[in-house]
């Protein structure tokens, strides 16, 4: 697992990276009450804003972390948002991109790094 | 934090039970505790809340001569039967400017020789400041400075309650009480900002905390912060000073018509005689330009404050001024102002979320059933 310095995490599944957000971002957000998800087949670039999160407090986005196409989304969370709080690192992923080259996962932090950054 | 907010009373309190402290009203507030806002909310709703509101203004007026004159002097300043209120019995106030906006909204309570005043943190020195430039000939303004506010509020509220004071279970919505606790006198309204029924209680500094811990002991109530607060006022359909009305509405426009007696309105024993009457009364006549009405969304976006509202034309009609999911509903819930002739119930508009047009429908308002004990 790779994290990013927006709290998402990546998890790679053959040559797609999975993306979700962290358990810390997911208690910062506060209780999850609506989800947009990109359509697949969009090509992203990375900082585009793919997903909206709305909690109770505020709205948020998920930035694209990496360039790629999206070839999965996770419906279950337009359905029930508040999976994002109960099993942020598990079945709350939120879309799947396939990317050209893995090593691009490369420059994000291990879980000891992303440890350091929430302190 | 920022060393000029002011800190409360139970600030450590807050603190050890979990409380997330944010800037509000420039006060250090709970906006949430460990249980977290959707569970904070829907508690309160099934069982009872505690929060701390001691930010809000507490003022006494004293009257020089006679509550009458007080009364009267107290109507000058807002669209309101002051003189009406019995003994022992509160009401819903509003300040008004020459312009007919709003200065505030407050509640105040005839306590038999003296008015008892609650007012908004954000506005309690203006507040002052006026009621001293306009009454301070016929009464006191005291603000209250040594007495802390806990609102505990929801279905089990007067249970909870009760354990401690037992005489509350006799009170009903609207009525205000001198009650003894730990030695000292608590002052009691049956009132709240949930939208259920429940119970203020001003109590002396020195004993806010242990009645704090007194009434958390009792196993209905948790603590409840400032996010919950604005989501059960929201489903409430109640108004945030500041964001639903403000100097430039009118109690007319805001839906507050309910607020302002007989006594006052054209044909009335006292009609007038408050800033901004003019507006007001021909407001109430001929109906105001816009109006605060309920909105829902048809998805479950949230609309928050500042989503511009249009009719299906695409003819720009108004702005949303508080929302947010209701947890209650289920869904998310709003309000704003429309244009008067958008303003009936059931009305299809839409609201821009991200750029896009996205459906709502002019709704009745409180978005959840309210449970005061009438």
């Amino acid at each position: 697992m790779k994290y990013t310095k927006d709290h998402e995490w990546l998890r790679v599944e053959g040559d797609v990276v999975v993306v979700g957000i962290t358990e810390h971002a997911a208690t910062a957000l506060g209780d999850v009450v609506f989800v947009e998800l990109p359509e697949v087949e969009t090509v992203i670039a990375e900082g585009d804003e793919v997903v909206v999160i709305e909690s109770v407090k505020a709205a948020s986005d998920i930035l694209a972390p990496v360039d790629g196409e999206i070839v999965a989304v996770n419906g279950k969370l337009v359905d029930n948002p508040g999976l994002v709080n109960e099993d942020p690192l598990g079945s709350a992923w939120f879309f799947k991109v396939k990317v050209d080259d893995l090593s691009v996962l490369d420059e994000f932090m291990d879980e000891d790094e992303y440890n350091d950054l929430i302190g | 934090m920022a060393d000029d907010l002011l800190r409360l009373g139970l600030h450590d309190l807050h603190v050890s039970l979990g409380g997330k402290m944010v800037p509000f009203a420039g006060y250090e507030m709970p906006v949430q505790y460990a249980t977290g806002v959707m569970k904070e909310h829907l508690h309160t709703r099934a069982a009872a809340g505690l929060f701390d509101v001691s930010h809000m203004g507490q003022v006494i007026l004293r009257p020089k001569v006679s509550y009458q004159e007080t009364a009267l002097a107290f109507e000058s300043l807002m669209p309101v039967d002051v003189l009406g209120v019995a003994q022992g019995r509160q009401r819903y106030g509003i300040f008004t400017n020459e312009t007919g906006g709003i200065l505030d909204d407050l509640m105040f309570a005839n306590r038999g020789d003296h008015i008892f005043v609650v007012v908004n943190a954000a506005c309690k020195g203006a507040d002052i400041a006026h009621m001293t430039a306009h009454l301070s000939g016929v009464c006191d303004v005291v603000p209250v400075t040594d007495r802390g506010l806990l609102a505990l509020q929801g279905p089990q509220a007067e249970a909870a309650l009760a354990r401690l004071v037992p005489q509350v279970a006799a009170m009903r919505f609207m009525d205000v009480a001198i009650l003894p606790w730990g030695g000292v006198d608590l002052w009691i309204s049956r009132s709240g900002y949930t939208g259920e029924d429940g119970f203020e209680i001003s109590v002396p500094d020195a004993q806010a905390g242990a009645l704090a811990r007194a009434l958390l002991d009792q196993p209905e109530v948790l603590p409840i912060g400032l996010g919950a607060r604005d989501s059960l006022r929201l489903e409430a359909g109640l108004c945030l000073y500041g964001h639903d009305i403000d100097t430039t509405t009118s109690p007319v426009e805001a839906g507050l018509v309910w607020a302002i007696q007989k006594a006052r309105k054209s044909g009335g024993a006292r009609v007038g005689g408050f800033p901004g009457a003019a507006r007001i009364l021909d407001e109430l006549a001929s109906g105001p330009q816009r109006i605060r009405v309920g909105l829902r969304p048809e998805g479950r976006a949230p609309m928050r404050e500042g989503t511009q509202v249009f009719a299906l034309d695409g003819t720009p009609v108004g702005e949303v001024t508080s929302g947010g999911f209701g947890p209650s509903v289920e869904a998310p819930v709003a309000m704003g102002y429309v244009a008067a002739n958008y303003a009936e119930i059931g009305t299809k508009l839409e609201g821009e979320v991200r750029g896009k047009r996205l459906a709502l429908t002019v709704s009745a308002m409180p978005f959840h059933p309210t449970t005061y004990k009438r």
